[in-house]
């Protein structure tokens, strides 16, 4: 059952992700694009899935369960390390680069464009990298 | 600040956008896990490659079928209409220099747009707020860099 409900949220994620206008990454583009011809519409992406997540989210903090019995496991850490904004700096260059963060990296997979599998073989290897440089203790 | 009107798309944004956090909030609730892309993909590449402290056996086969989910959904789509095409640009290079530092920094930063943007932003994450403002921030600048500095066409 519980891979059920992960398999169904993961399609709701990716349709959302489609019909947000998420799998283009020119729009991507055209929204980090501040002084340019400048497409506001992601920042509605943001506000829509905030709004719908922020009442679940609260409510799963009060529980220790999840509905399907498995454990809750919600984030705990609240400091703030180099970490963290190194890499989501980083993350953020990679962004702005192509347009294309990890979600719908992989929802394009499957539509073949040569791009899409590209950059998703090269971020598979950063994440292989993260793990190597993890091993052998740096960062 | 120039918006482009015609390339505004707010409707869709939005819905799409209540999509992602139903969907979201499904996995929380019903599973316990956080719906984040990176952590989830990370997580199970840690297990194929061998065991970090960090990857248990548990729960694998249910980020496996978050996942599986994400890239069947261009195909549900298509059985009910056409799938809205993508427009990339960059070359291969830069491609390839953007997965990498995607994969690395999302990797090191513990989260990407879904995990810090989505999951953390609504759980009100003091971390997620930061991560988030580093990575829009990031992608700000090098979209100005690229396009107005360098003045590369995409």
């Amino acid at each position: 059952m519980n891979k059920l409900t992960a398999l169904l949220a993961g399609l709701l994620f990716g349709v959302g992700l489609i019909l947000s206008g998420m799998t283009d990454p020119a729009k991507v583009l055209g929204f980090l694009d501040l002084t340019g011809a400048w497409d506001p519409s992601l920042a509605l992406v943001m506000v829509g899935a905030i709004a719908a997540a922020m009442a679940p989210m609260a409510l799963a903090r009060r529980r220790s369960r999840a509905w399907l019995g498995g454990a809750m496991r919600l984030p705990t850490r609240r400091d703030l390390d180099r970490r963290l904004v190194g890499g989501s700096l980083v993350f953020g260059v990679g962004w702005g680069l192509a347009g294309i963060c990890p979600g719908p990296a992989l929802t394009l997979l499957p539509l073949g464009y040569w791009q899409g599998i590209v950059f998703v073989a090269a971020m598979v290897a950063g994440m292989l990298l993260f793990r190597v440089l993890q091993s052998r203790g740096g960062g | 600040m120039n918006v482009e009107w015609s390339l505004f798309t707010p409707w869709s944004a939005l819905a799409g956008g209540v999509l992602i956090g139903l969907a979201a909030s499904l996995l929380i609730l019903a599973n316990g896990r956080i719906a984040g892309i990176s952590g989830l993909l990370g997580g199970l590449l840690d297990g194929l490659f061998g065991g970090s402290a960090r990857s248990g056996q548990e729960g694998r086969g249910e980020a496996a079928l978050f996942l599986l989910g994400l890239l069947a959904a261009p195909l549900l789509w298509s059985l009910f209409a056409a799938v809205p095409e993508s427009h990339f640009s960059g070359s291969p290079a830069m491609l390839i220099v953007a997965g990498l530092l995607v994969g690395l920094g999302t990797r090191y930063g513990s989260g990407c747009t879904s995990g810090h943007g989505v999951c953390g932003l609504s759980r009100l994450s003091p971390r997620s707020l930061v991560a988030t403002l580093c990575f829009m921030g990031a992608g700000f600048v090098t979209v100005y860099v690229v396009r107005h500095l360098l003045g590369v066409a995409v």
